[in-house]
């Protein structure tokens, strides 16, 4: 799918695109295995960590802590990047972490319009949607109709304020704790937490929608 | 560069379009693309500011046709040909033709674990004192340079308020011409939508860039 585009409208034109691209990868991993530059085993392993291991899991514990325990949380809105690596999260992308949390009078959403910077070790890489062009060009002009487009409607008075990741700060939304969860444990609050409801464009799944 | 990466504010892309139980990668090109990215870096000496570079510079249509992992594809492969790592002839052969060049080291599997984890902050010691500070107005300035910055054009000749100090980190515009990390102070800097978008724009809304100092006037 093209970087400004959508998925159905050139269907079969990526389609032999995609092949070509994929003859292109596989010749260029040769090339560069039979010089040496690389261990296609470190290839595998680069792979399964962003596959398996590193994900949005990682930042519903990071958010779920933070909804039941005080100091965590006083920590994680001090100095995040420490209070993640407490959870044994750090890696590349995630450097430098900045938490932002939502308050009845403030939403906080993150882009990069420049091109995709995202907090990888809390939310693994990037959704295709959070790198295409849509979002890019417009949640900084017009971030409530990017929300509708995730079907959120916030109250008319809440700000927003959007975050442009330029630098090498990567930002977390730590979304507000849903009414009716007085009582659950880290672990059942974790599975109220989105993906997007850390990125911004949702918000976190409501108890009586858990499955 | 004032590049097609540049989108902030552009319109007639269409609505956002989330893809349910989106896979990390939607095809297995895409996994090897990434991982030899990631991989050729330790070889290869390039910085993350370079690799931005590489991806931005191409011409505006080119990049916006391009799917994310195709854009990146082909900045892995200028970077390895402006090296001379690789050569057009091996590319189009799919196999080495020519001597490796030498480089000081490669990424074995037993690294990984580590070189992820350790990453590659940005954050320097540094004498200077930051010219600004909380609460300070400031106009992000107009420049148009034909290399690498991360100051996006909608925030150029805007005013904004500095709401945090962040720190001081890796300048990428030197960084990315190898020309040296130039660490500058970094500052939150926070625009009113008002003030970025005219008086039509949602007053509820806000918008802050992370710019270095040289990006700023003080008003």
């Amino acid at each position: 799918m093209p970087m400004s585009g959508h998925h159905d409208r050139h269907h079969d034109h990526d389609h032999s695109e995609l092949s070509e691209t994929q003859l292109r990868v596989r010749a260029l991993e040769t090339v560069l295995t039979e010089k040496g530059y690389v261990d296609p085993a470190a290839l595998d392993l680069l792979i399964e960590t962003y596959e398996k291991k590193v994900g949005p899991r990682n930042g519903a514990h990071v958010v779920a802590k933070a909804w039941v325990d005080p100091s965590y949380r006083a920590r994680l809105f001090k100095d995040a990047t420490p209070a993640i690596a407490e959870l044994g999260y750090a890696c590349r992308q995630g450097e430098h972490i900045v938490a932002l949390e939502n308050t009845p009078n403030q939403h906080n959403m993150v882009v990069c319009t420049l091109c995709s910077c995202y907090p990888w070790p809390v939310l693994g890489l990037p959704p295709v949607w959070y790198k295409s062009a849509p979002y890019r060009s417009r949640v900084v002009a017009d971030p409530r109709a990017v929300l509708a487009e995730f079907g959120v409607t916030l109250p008319a008075e809440t700000k927003i304020r959007v975050w442009d990741s330029t630098s090498e700060i990567r930002y977390l939304v730590i979304p507000m704790r849903p009414a009716g969860t007085e009582g659950w444990s880290e672990d059942q609050l974790a599975e109220l937490v989105t993906r997007d409801s850390m990125i911004g464009t949702g918000l976190p799944n409501r108890p009586e929608n858990l499955k | 560069m004032n590049g097609a990466h540049d989108l902030g504010g552009m319109h007639g892309f269409g609505p956002v379009e989330p893809e349910p139980d989106e896979p990390v990668f939607h095809a297995a090109w895409e996994k090897r693309a990434f991982a030899l990215t990631l991989a050729m870096a330790t070889p290869g000496g390039w910085n993350i500011d370079m690799s931005r570079f590489a991806r931005e510079n191409r011409p505006p249509a080119e990049y916006l046709a391009m799917s994310y992992y195709q854009v990146w594809f082909a900045a892995l492969e200028t970077m390895l040909k402006q090296r001379a790592l690789v050569a057009d002839d091996e590319i189009a052969a799919g196999h080495s033709l020519h001597a490796p060049k030498k480089v000081a080291r490669t990424l074995s599997p037993s690294d990984v674990a580590q070189v992820l984890y350790r990453g590659g902050p940005t954050e320097r010691e540094t004498n200077a004192k930051a010219a600004f500070k909380g609460g300070d107005k400031v106009r992000a300035k107009t420049i148009n340079p034909l290399t690498h910055t991360r100051l996006p054009r909608y925030v150029r000749g805007h005013v904004g308020t500095i709401e945090h100090v962040i720190g001081c980190h890796v300048f990428p515009d030197s960084n990315a011409l190898g020309a040296g990390e130039d660490p500058q102070w970094l500052y939150t800097v926070r625009f009113d939508g008002r003030e970025l978008w005219g008086a039509d724009t949602d007053p509820t809304v806000s918008v802050s860039v992370d710019a270095w100092e040289p990006y700023l006037e003080r008003i």
